[in-house]
């Protein structure tokens, strides 16, 4: 059942972007805070939003469309119901994240060349460092810092993120 | 104890609990007291900070993002939970510090007044903690570290000198009475009884550089920001920590916030600043959260706002998420970002102490930096100077991981050997492995063999020695590290976080990280090291900005001290120290195999052939080295070069 649920994209909601432009304002240093609000009512920036941003903002489409593809935490493309994200900053590196990401992959099944499920289920990222490099290597699930992550910890952590759903 | 404390606080009332307004103002020199009632304050917070308020006990939990990851706010139910249980909740206060740094021991506990210090601390070990140590002084050794009860005393800390670090961990960072006791913006209290050219020079004097890579003079930079003429000028703390192996930033701000915040009033005042950014990377969430707070605290008791402590100083603080880009601590790139532009760093000159944020001046300083000045402030540039080398004054913190016993942070005197940290405050590396090398200073700095255990770790040694102090990461592999593929990561680091604004960096990292998977996968010639070192020359030379022209720093620095493994992967095709995958060669050991094809049969390419119950054979020509038989095989049979 759960997972049926997050196939369903979120309304385009324009109310709710215009509430959070005018909590910001429109000044140009407002740009980044407003796409970071978005992203994280909708959980990537679709591009109709942006548009609005940049007419309600005035700024330039081409500007709010460069800010929004420049930073690693921005995304145009749809992002799933859960965030796993693995760090492979140098410690993690060094301490074989590698290999975690791999497993990640498959047991998650997310396809070559991306990054999410097709059901919109679950997201992987890599993340260059997520400073906690004394529990390298360190995977992070929809804010849930986990460290120190073996092999055999991947399905144990997956496990508990589906459990979540049912909470 | 708390029998005197009862008498004093007759008048006053003063607790983590209840913190006391008054108590805080006056501390801070805002309301004016009669000699009996100063009296009266001194005492309350020495008695404040030797129990924290009207406890007999208190239990210190680490609250840090390591500590929290292994359980911490488990244990904090379950020890709230059995002191109900034992009656004896009101007597005992539960504080949850900052990071103390020493987080591979996580979650750490630590009970006062007895002073023991737990590691590795489980929900199932705090009933024992409580009955044992809380109620009768029992200590538990199974949760000591070494069999050391006292933490200053286990070797991880003794060697360290703990000046930025040493409020955290040991206050509560949601707390701004706890800070102030423990002396937090008496240094601002001293500033600004100083002409603002006076707490310059004083900078100037003690020599402080930048703790976040370029290692310049805060002392100049501010006095380049004071001498531009504006009405309007800014301070910025940069926490934009994005070197991957560096949380010292993130451990100072979750754990000691005030201090940062004191050091930007006291930068606001030197500079005419009367404005603040903190940038702080959005992958900080508890940072942010925590420095939130202690910007609400400050103005709620007249910290920062308008007449600042009654001084007739403006200062207010606004905190800037950043979005996740590698180059926005550059400084210009960062005043682009918090301006609501493409993070993209601009020519300098002009430099931002004459034009930077909004085009104002600007002075942009690290958080660890800006740690350091309220100390210099309250205690002075010969203190300051007590530590350290005489080009590279105080002390640094750095980020020890990698493939070391004890992971975490450290703060030691500049000018320490990396021996001294290695071996005695890390321990030595992880199951007595050798010690390879130390890469330093992230993507920007680079890697130091066995010759270097011995030079003293400052800026210009670092920096003749091909490596950085960097923001401070510094990562220990041993020899199951391979060093190339260690410069090809931190080449596809800089590689994808390039901005891609000026040519050199934007292509000469792509081409340089072409080769470097070329050699890697066993593919590359001797002519690639000619190309490279060409490259890494051009891109050092012509880039824009720190980003590019330090990026060929790790191949540069492995290719010096480590030239013949790159000589290995390109004549030999092999891997010293086993790891490159496309290198590693998978041979079954007849002595072991007992013939059960099971590896055969999980063969993608079938190149394992024998026959049952006698050994089998993988055909090297065949072999796509996917490592699918050495998980498969029951007897280890399979070996791995």
């Amino acid at each position: 059942m759960a997972k049926t649920e997050t196939v369903q994209e979120p309304l385009r909601n324009f109310a709710k972007v215009k509430e959070i432009i005018e909590k910001f304002g429109t000044d140009r240093s407002a740009l980044i805070p407003v796409l970071q609000a978005i992203q994280g009512e909708f959980r990537y920036l679709p591009q109709e939003m942006l548009s609005f941003v940049a007419t309600a903002m005035g700024i330039p489409q081409a500007e709010v469309f460069g800010v929004a593809t420049f930073y690693a935490q921005f995304s145009t493309q749809p992002k799933g119901k859960h965030i796993v994200q693995v760090c492979d900053g140098t410690a993690c590196h060094v301490r074989g994240s590698s290999e975690i990401i791999k497993k990640f992959k498959k047991d998650l099944q997310i396809p070559e060349g991306s990054t999410t499920t097709e059901d919109l289920y679950v997201t992987l990222e890599t993340v260059s460092c997520l400073g906690a490099c004394a529990l390298a290597p360190a995977v992070v699930v929809d804010g849930k810092v986990y460290g120190n992550v073996n092999f055999d910890d991947v399905a144990k952590i997956i496990m508990s993120m589906k459990e979540s759903d049912n909470e | 104890m708390s029998k005197i404390f009862e008498e004093l606080t007759r008048e006053v009332v003063n607790t983590p609990k209840v913190p006391c307004r008054e108590f805080i103002q006056a501390k801070l020199g805002l309301i004016e007291l009669n000699d009996e009632k100063k009296k009266l304050a001194e005492e309350l917070s020495t008695i404040y900070r030797r129990e924290s308020g009207i406890f007999d006990c208190q239990i210190a939990l680490c609250k840090g993002t390591g500590c929290q990851s292994s359980g911490e706010i488990a244990l904090w139910n379950r020890i709230d939970e059995i002191l109900k249980e034992k009656g004896i909740r009101d007597r005992v206060n539960i504080v949850e510090t900052g990071c103390r740094g020493f987080c591979e021991m996580g979650p750490l506990v630590e009970i006062f007044p007895q002073h023991i210090f737990y590691c590795k601390v489980k929900p199932e070990n705090i009933e024992d903690i409580i009955t044992k140590t809380v109620m009768n002084n029992e200590v538990i050794e199974e949760l000591l570290f070494d069999g050391i009860p006292i933490a200053e005393e286990i070797p991880f800390y003794k060697k360290q000198v703990r000046r930025v670090l040493k409020e955290s961990g040991h206050i509560n960072p949601e707390n701004l009475n706890d800070s102030v006791v423990h002396g937090s913006y008496q240094g601002f209290l001293k500033a600004i009884k100083m002409t603002p050219e006076e707490v310059v020079q004083t900078m100037i004097d003690s020599g402080l550089r930048g703790r976040g890579g370029g290692g310049f003079s805060t002392g100049l930079k501010w006095k380049f920001t004071k001498a531009s003429d504006s009405a309007k000028k800014y301070i910025v703390c940069n926490a934009d920590e994005g070197d991957p192996g560096a949380f010292m930033d993130r451990s100072l701000l979750e754990g000691d916030p005030h201090k940062i915040i004191e050091g930007m009033m006291i930068g606001g005042y030197a500079t005419g600043a009367d404005e603040g950014y903190i940038y702080v990377r959005a992958e900080y969430p508890l940072a942010i959260h925590r420095l939130e707070i202690a910007i609400a605290q400050c103005r709620e008791f007249g910290i920062l706002g308008e007449n600042v402590l009654g001084t007739g100083f403006n200062f207010d603080l606004k905190i800037k998420q950043g979005a996740g880009a590698f180059v926005c601590g550059e400084e210009t790139a960062l005043i682009s970002s918090i301006e609501g532009k493409r993070g993209m760093p601009t020519v300098k000159p002009p430099f931002p102490s004459t034009s930077g944020l909004f085009g104002k001046p600007t002075s942009i300083n690290n958080v660890e930096t800006l740690a350091n000045v309220p100390l210099i402030l309250n205690n002075g540039v010969k203190w300051f100077r007590e530590v350290g080398t005489e080009k590279s004054a105080g002390t640094k913190v750095f980020a020890m991981t990698g493939k070391i016993r004890n992971t975490g942070l450290v703060e030691v005197p500049l000018g320490i050997t990396l021996r001294e940290i290695v071996y005695e405050i890390g321990g030595g590396l992880k199951n007595g492995a050798n010690f390879k090398a130390a890469q330093i200073g992230g993507p920007s700095g680079g890697c130091l063999n066995e010759e270097h255990l011995d030079m003293p770790l400052d800026y210009d040694s670092l920096k003749a020695a091909g490596a950085m102090v960097g923001s401070g990461g510094l990562v220990i592999l041993d020899d199951k590290t391979c060093m190339v593929e260690t410069a090809r990561y931190f080449m596809s680091f800089t590689q994808s976080e390039s901005c891609g604004k000026c040519i050199p960096c934007r292509e000469g990292t792509g081409r340089m990280l072409e080769i470097m998977e070329r050699i890697v996968a066993g593919r590359g010639t001797m002519n690639d090291i000619t190309l490279l070192e060409e490259l890494a020359c051009t891109i050092k030379n012509a880039s824009l900005c720190g980003l590019g022209k330090t990026a060929p720093n790790p191949v540069l620095s492995t290719l010096k001290y480590f030239r013949d493994e790159y000589i290995a992967h390109i004549q030999d095709k092999r891997c010293p120290a086993g790891q490159c995958d496309a290198l590693k060669r998978y041979e079954i050991i007849p002595e072991e195999c007992r013939g059960c094809s099971k590896c055969s049969r999980v063969c993608p390419v079938g190149a394992i052939s024998g026959e049952i119950k006698k050994p089998f054979v993988i055909d090297q020509d065949k072999c796509i080295k996917c490592g699918a038989c050495f998980e498969a095989c029951p007897f280890n049979a399979i070996k791995v070069g």
